[in-house]
């Protein structure tokens, strides 16, 4: 089945991705190997993973989110998840998923800014804040 | 108990399933004046049990319907049965942390702790049905 793909733009050394649709599982999978694929052309320094649209984290979604992190981090591209809205974050807690290591921040002006923060601390070429 | 005001069934047995079982959940919860925050946790909670059918059974199906309690209260309720294996030990599911698959095993435990009432009826080698309600405060 034809899967719709989610854009991933590119800010200077930055990748921005933000899921403005109901994910099914083949298409969230899809979309972590897109990033990876991304990530290696680009040499992005940063990746940031705005849930702002989504409306429904479930444990598979979530465990997704970790991994993507994860594997960027195993890349050596910082991740950062922008916008989980306040019952996203309310159901998650409650249904008992944590999303250990990985780095968020409120809106996309501020995952910016962390992003920023985080490599340049790592000395990296490019962008500085 | 009164009749309920309208029911929707979706039947589950792939992922694109499981999107569409939260999707009618969700406008049902809206529907009925659940707010944003309760509106996520049975959206969730449908979207682990349709999960649990796609991982574990060949197919099963999703009831969403309006109830009404003994006492006059409104609420939801969603029923979620499959034709899968049956679990062999309930107690043992409902545990934090316990997985058979690739989840994180928050399925049943968790789906329980953001819905107000939890049943669970299952049988080895049959299938498995759950029934969970929310009920507006």
């Amino acid at each position: 089945m034809e899967v719709a793909r989610i854009p991933i733009l590119q800010i200077e050394n930055y990748l921005v991705a933000s899921i403005q649709m109901a994910l099914h599982d083949k298409a969230a999978t899809q979309f972590r190997d897109d990033l990876l694929e991304r990530i290696y052309e680009t040499k992005a320094r940063g990746l940031i993973l705005d849930l702002t649209a989504v409306d429904v984290v479930d444990s598979f979604l979530a465990r997704l989110t970790g991994d993507i992190a994860e594997m960027a981090g195993l890349m050596g591209t910082t991740v950062v998840i922008t916008g989980l809205q306040p019952e996203v974050a309310i159901t998650l807690v409650e249904l008992g998923v944590e999303l250990k290591g990985v780095t968020t921040a409120l809106n996309l002006e501020k995952g910016i800014a962390a992003l920023r923060k985080m490599v340049g601390k790592e000395g990296t070429n490019g962008t500085t804040g | 108990m009164a009749p309920p005001a309208e029911e929707r069934c979706i039947p589950v047995k792939t992922d694109l399933d499981i999107v569409s079982a939260r999707v009618e959940g969700r406008n049902l919860a809206r529907e009925l004046g659940f707010g944003t925050i309760d509106q996520a946790r049975i959206a969730t909670a449908i979207s682990e049990l349709a999960r649990n059918v796609v991982l574990y059974a060949p197919e099963g199906k999703m009831t969403v319907r309006a109830i009404v309690s003994d006492d006059a209260r409104r609420g939801i309720e969603v029923v979620c049965e499959d034709n899968g294996p049956g679990i062999a030990d309930v107690d043992l599911v409902m545990q934090d942390g316990y997985s058979t698959s690739s989840g994180l095993g928050m399925g049943l435990p968790g789906t329980k702790r953001l819905m107000d009432q939890f049943e669970i009826e299952t049988k080895l080698g049959v299938g498995t049905k759950v029934t969970v309600r929310k009920w507006l405060k």
